[in-house]
């Protein structure tokens, strides 16, 4: 299969028309000892024969379609209406490029616009940017705005062991080239309180934390602002649908994954990094702006503005060197909020936290089992196992139950421990076939 | 005609989704916690697929017009990708699942790294990147990382071409480092004698765009190469331009010890209005332990009886993740369809005809608008957009006129080093006929210019949008609706 219109005659013609008598002679300048390799690459193949082999190589994957999924720790399986997915597969939408060419790409701007508005709504912030390509990238790119408002002055960037940890290794990726010390998540029992001081830029929480707990975190951002700090939020989009947004508790920087609204769990990406910020730092914040205007014949209209703070204007001094971001990604969250409503994300999260809080009963029940939260939790939390977790969730596979995240790969005070999600894909019915089968796994 | 914003067509207590009743008791929700109001808007289904459905008619897309967009590659994107990309086994699985359930996206990510060192000429691939520039930001973060483990932390000096995306200077300080900006030649190419005075102890590496972004190969390729390692640095490549290289060239071959691929450029993934995007790494021997991780590797031969078992692997010296879980899944599984569609024999197919149709396009257009190097080009050349005989117009004037034609205007002032720059770049996607009728539209404007100036002044004529007033955007700074504005749903 291949997508080149050519016909030989035109192919000639257009050859005549350049001067060449072979396509060969297009490449002279290309040194010839290394032209035109040999590619050890398989045989082109028809449009039936990949869809046969990427059928094969899908149906070699559990789908959580098959199998009830209880794992969560960053990525959660929701349900998309299928309205979302019907308005991504607009041709003018997902082929078109960035909105460089206003007059010609407003179905672009204003839908970024759109969501741009939908997110400062969501987070209680005042301006948010039109994406980043996940959360993990949002959260380093927020430590890096916290280094550029206090212009380089402080060197100390206070982690909370509460976030999750591939967002603080994406952090230390991000950051290894600056001067600059992390602190504060090497062990659970950690304080941010503790290294609070003259020199801490930012401190990041996140907001319900990675085991699920809903905490308050007005007191530590108070602190933060004390000693001229600023307080960076991660944010699970569906837990703000019900919960106090993180601007109450003084949340300078909101930022999080997209994914649960309205993007498919897809192995992990492409989701969306969303940044929320005040209106002070906006010159500082990095990622596309889109701002509304007027046209020459005196209509409303929506262009990426800001400019200035962006590499292919600023280049070695711009706020980041992002690019390309996540714009379809954007268009479904929009699609996502605009067609779930206020009434219908706020009973997404109220299902998802029912339900949890149902499980998390139901599990602790089962002998053996203990609930570790003490705190109010979302719709994630941590259960105590008496057996391995890679055990017990080998045995629920078995039972097509995807089970939970094994804490004790990245905590080792929490080896044993299990981290549950529970969204509104699970029925009750789910949830009593998991705790029958972790009944069963244990008394095996 | 206007659409209005989403906010303004929501009613107060219009029936969105409908979500079922919980089926489990109600648990009291967490005191103190719960938020007092959620502004979102409110609409029905169908309201909400005409809004977006309107919108989406305000824009150009491949799918609706030519779209000669340079440095972009903005080619047709496969249906059958899309497709692809929705089967259940890969859209509805999760990033943490056991490996023992996910071999079918491993088996896919594994061949997909295999290809892409098979064409780029490297000894590793890392899919995790999930856009060029944050390919950039792993290749010379791997770069300082190279240098720091081998003691020579004072090679901090990354020297970057004055034709180069300004992705890439931007990754530079990004990373740390410090950018040097090196002339361009006569033709177009590095400046040889520049280069070599700044080939000294504190340099770390060099960005390289090839072909670069006037569309021309460096002349000297080799030599480049050769001035940088004798240096003891090493040599970025920035795949943007790949499209042009596909089974021609491997950059491995010239030499060049990292470079990034474009998979929504040169591997037909979808631009999305701007992402999402794929920008895995290649690299050769000596930055293959720096590899941005996870990799996919395979844990087990094939044997007679089993496939082969795949995992994940760290590679020794990481800079470590660039992002959560696995890159852009969703990406891959499209470029992963597309390599497959052209395989070895059709490789090198893509380069031909996209450098073809660039050259013919060229021919077509350089009688009446200066090419400023007289050269063949490969994927994209960059015309001037400026006419002695009508100095008052520029290439905004041009871009914008071509919208009333029904085509997407190339990239615009971009190299910054050729003045009033129109960066064009058909893909072989284009036919012929579609050709001709853009180098047919732009004499046509070119003919405006000197007899209605006027018509390119004030263009777009035709489009549902004039000109927007940039100025104000930036002066009064709306970002996003604000409360006070929300007017009551119409009457």
């Amino acid at each position: 299969m291949s997508y080149i219109p050519h016909t030989e005659s035109e192919r000639r013609q257009m050859m005549a028309a350049v001067g060449v008598e072979s396509i060969d002679q297009l490449f002279a300048d290309v040194p010839a000892e290394v032209r035109f390799p040999e590619l050890d690459l398989p045989e082109p193949a028809s449009e039936l024969e990949i869809l046969e082999e990427l059928q094969l190589l899908s149906e070699a994957n559990l789908n959580t379609r098959e199998a009830a999924c209880f794992l969560g720790a960053g990525a959660y399986n929701h349900y998309i209406p299928s309205v979302v997915d019907h308005i991504l597969r607009r041709n003018e939408f997902y082929t078109a490029y960035t909105p460089y060419q206003p007059e010609i790409s407003q179905g672009t701007l204003q839908a970024i616009f759109e969501y741009q508005s939908l997110m400062c709504f969501l987070t209680g912030m005042e301006v948010s940017n039109a994406s980043h390509y996940d959360g993990a990238t949002a959260l380093a790119e927020a430590a890096i705005l916290a280094l550029n408002v206090h212009q380089g002055r402080r060197d100390k960037l206070v982690l909370t062991p509460g976030i999750h940890p591939q967002y603080r290794e994406v952090v230390r990726t991000y950051l290894q080239g600056q001067p600059l010390e992390i602190v504060g998540d090497d062990s659970l029992g950690s304080r941010p309180e503790t290294y609070l001081d003259e020199r801490t830029s930012l401190v990041a929480v996140q907001y319900p934390d990675f085991f699920g707990n809903i905490v308050d975190y007005a007191s530590l951002a108070a602190a933060a602002h004390a000693v001229g700090a600023l307080v960076c939020v991660v944010a699970n989009p569906i837990a703000l649908g019900l919960l106090k947004p993180p601007s109450e508790f003084g949340a300078d920087v909101v930022v999080g994954d997209g994914q649960p609204l309205g993007i498919p769990l897809s192995f992990g990406g492409p989701t969306i990094g969303f940044f929320a910020t005040r209106q002070e730092y906006v010159r500082k914040m990095s990622g596309r702006l889109v701002g509304e205007t007027s046209d020459s014949r005196g209509q409303r209209g929506y262009v990426l503005t800001l400019t200035p703070r962006e590499q292919h204007i600023r280049r070695g001094r711009a706020t980041s060197n992002i690019c390309t971001n996540q714009g379809l990604m954007a268009l479904a969250v929009t699609a996502y909020l605009s067609s779930v409503g206020r009434g219908g994300l706020r009973k997404v999260a109220e299902l998802c936290y029912h339900k949890a809080h149902y499980a998390a009963e139901q599990i602790a029940a089962v002998e053996g089992f203990q609930l570790w939260n003490r705190e109010p939790f979302f719709h994630e939390f941590v259960i105590r196992c008496p057996k391995p977790p890679a055990q017990l969730n080998q045995h629920l596979l078995d039972h097509d139950i995807l089970g939970g995240y094994d804490l004790g790969q990245e905590y080792p005070e929490l080896e044993g421990h299990m981290l549950l999600a529970v969204t509104e894909l699970i029925h009750k019915q789910d949830i009593d076939d998991l705790a029958a089968a972790l009944r069963e796994a244990v008394d095996a | 005609m206007l659409e209005p914003l989403i906010y303004e067509l929501s009613t107060p207590g219009r029936p969105g989704h409908r979500f079922p009743d919980p089926d489990v008791p109600r648990a009291d929700l967490p005191a103190g916690m719960t938020r007092k109001e959620l502004m979102l808007p409110e609409l029905s289904e169908l309201e909400v697929v005409r809004h977006f459905v309107r919108l989406s008619q305000l824009n150009h897309a491949i799918d609706t017009g030519f779209y000669p967009l340079g440095s972009c590659s903005m080619k047709y994107n496969p249906k059958v990708n899309e497709d692809a990309a929705r089967l259940p086994g890969f859209a509805h699985s999760h990033p943490l699942q056991d490996l023992s359930t996910q071999q079918g996206s491993l088996a896919l990510m594994f061949r997909l790294q295999q290809w892409l060192k098979e064409i780029g000429g490297f000894a590793g691939v890392s899919l995790q990147p999930a856009a060029g520039a944050h390919g950039e930001l792993s290749g010379i973060l791997m770069i300082r990382a190279y240098h720091h483990q081998r003691g020579q932390p004072q090679r901090n000096k990354i020297l970057v071409p004055d034709s180069a995306h300004g992705t890439n200077p931007a990754t530079t300080t990004m990373s740390g480092l410090r950018v040097v900006e090196l002339p361009s030649d006569a033709r177009g190419n590095v400046d040889l004698e520049a280069l070599r005075a700044e080939c000294d102890e504190t340099v770390a590496g060099l960005m390289l765009t090839n072909p670069n972004t006037l569309g021309l190969f460096e002349e000297h390729v080799q030599e480049v190469v050769r001035l940088v390692h004798d240096a003891g640095g090493l040599v970025y490549g920035d795949g943007a331009n790949m499209n042009a290289l596909l089974g021609v060239v491997r950059p491995g071959d010239l030499g060049f010890d990292v470079l990034h691929f474009n998979l929504h450029k040169t591997f037909s993934t979808p631009h999305g209005g701007g992402g999402p995007g794929a920008g895995p790494v290649g690299v050769g021997d000596q930055l293959l332990d720096y590899l941005p991780g996870p990799v996919v590797a395979e844990l087990e031969p094939e044997t007679e009886d089993l496939p082969p078992l795949y995992g994940l692997e760290m590679p020794p010296k990481s800079i470590g993740r660039v992002k959560a879980f696995h890159g852009h899944f969703g990406m891959h599984v499209r470029a992963y369809s597309y390599i497959r569609s052209y395989g070895r024999s059709g490789m090198r197919a893509i380069a031909d005809h996209a450098v073809l149709n660039a050259n013919y396009l060229m021919a077509g257009l350089r009688q009446t608008y200066q090419v400023p190097f007289d050269r063949r080009c490969m994927h994209e050349f960059v015309a001037e957009g400026r006419f002695e005989f009508a100095p008052e117009i520029h290439a905004l004037d041009i871009s914008k006129r071509l919208m009333d034609y029904g085509f997407h205007p190339p990239t615009n002032y971009f190299p910054l080093i050729i003045r009033e720059a129109l960066m064009i770049e058909p893909t072989e996607t284009e036919s012929k006929p579609t050709l001709d009728a853009f180098v047919e539209a732009m004499l046509a404007i070119a003919e405006e210019a000197r007899s209605e100036p006027e018509l390119l002044k004030g263009a777009p004529h035709s489009t549902p949008f004039g000109r927007m007033d940039e100025v104000q955007a930036a002066k009064q700074l709306v970002l996003c609706c604000r409360p006070a504005e929300l007017a009551p749903a119409n009457p």
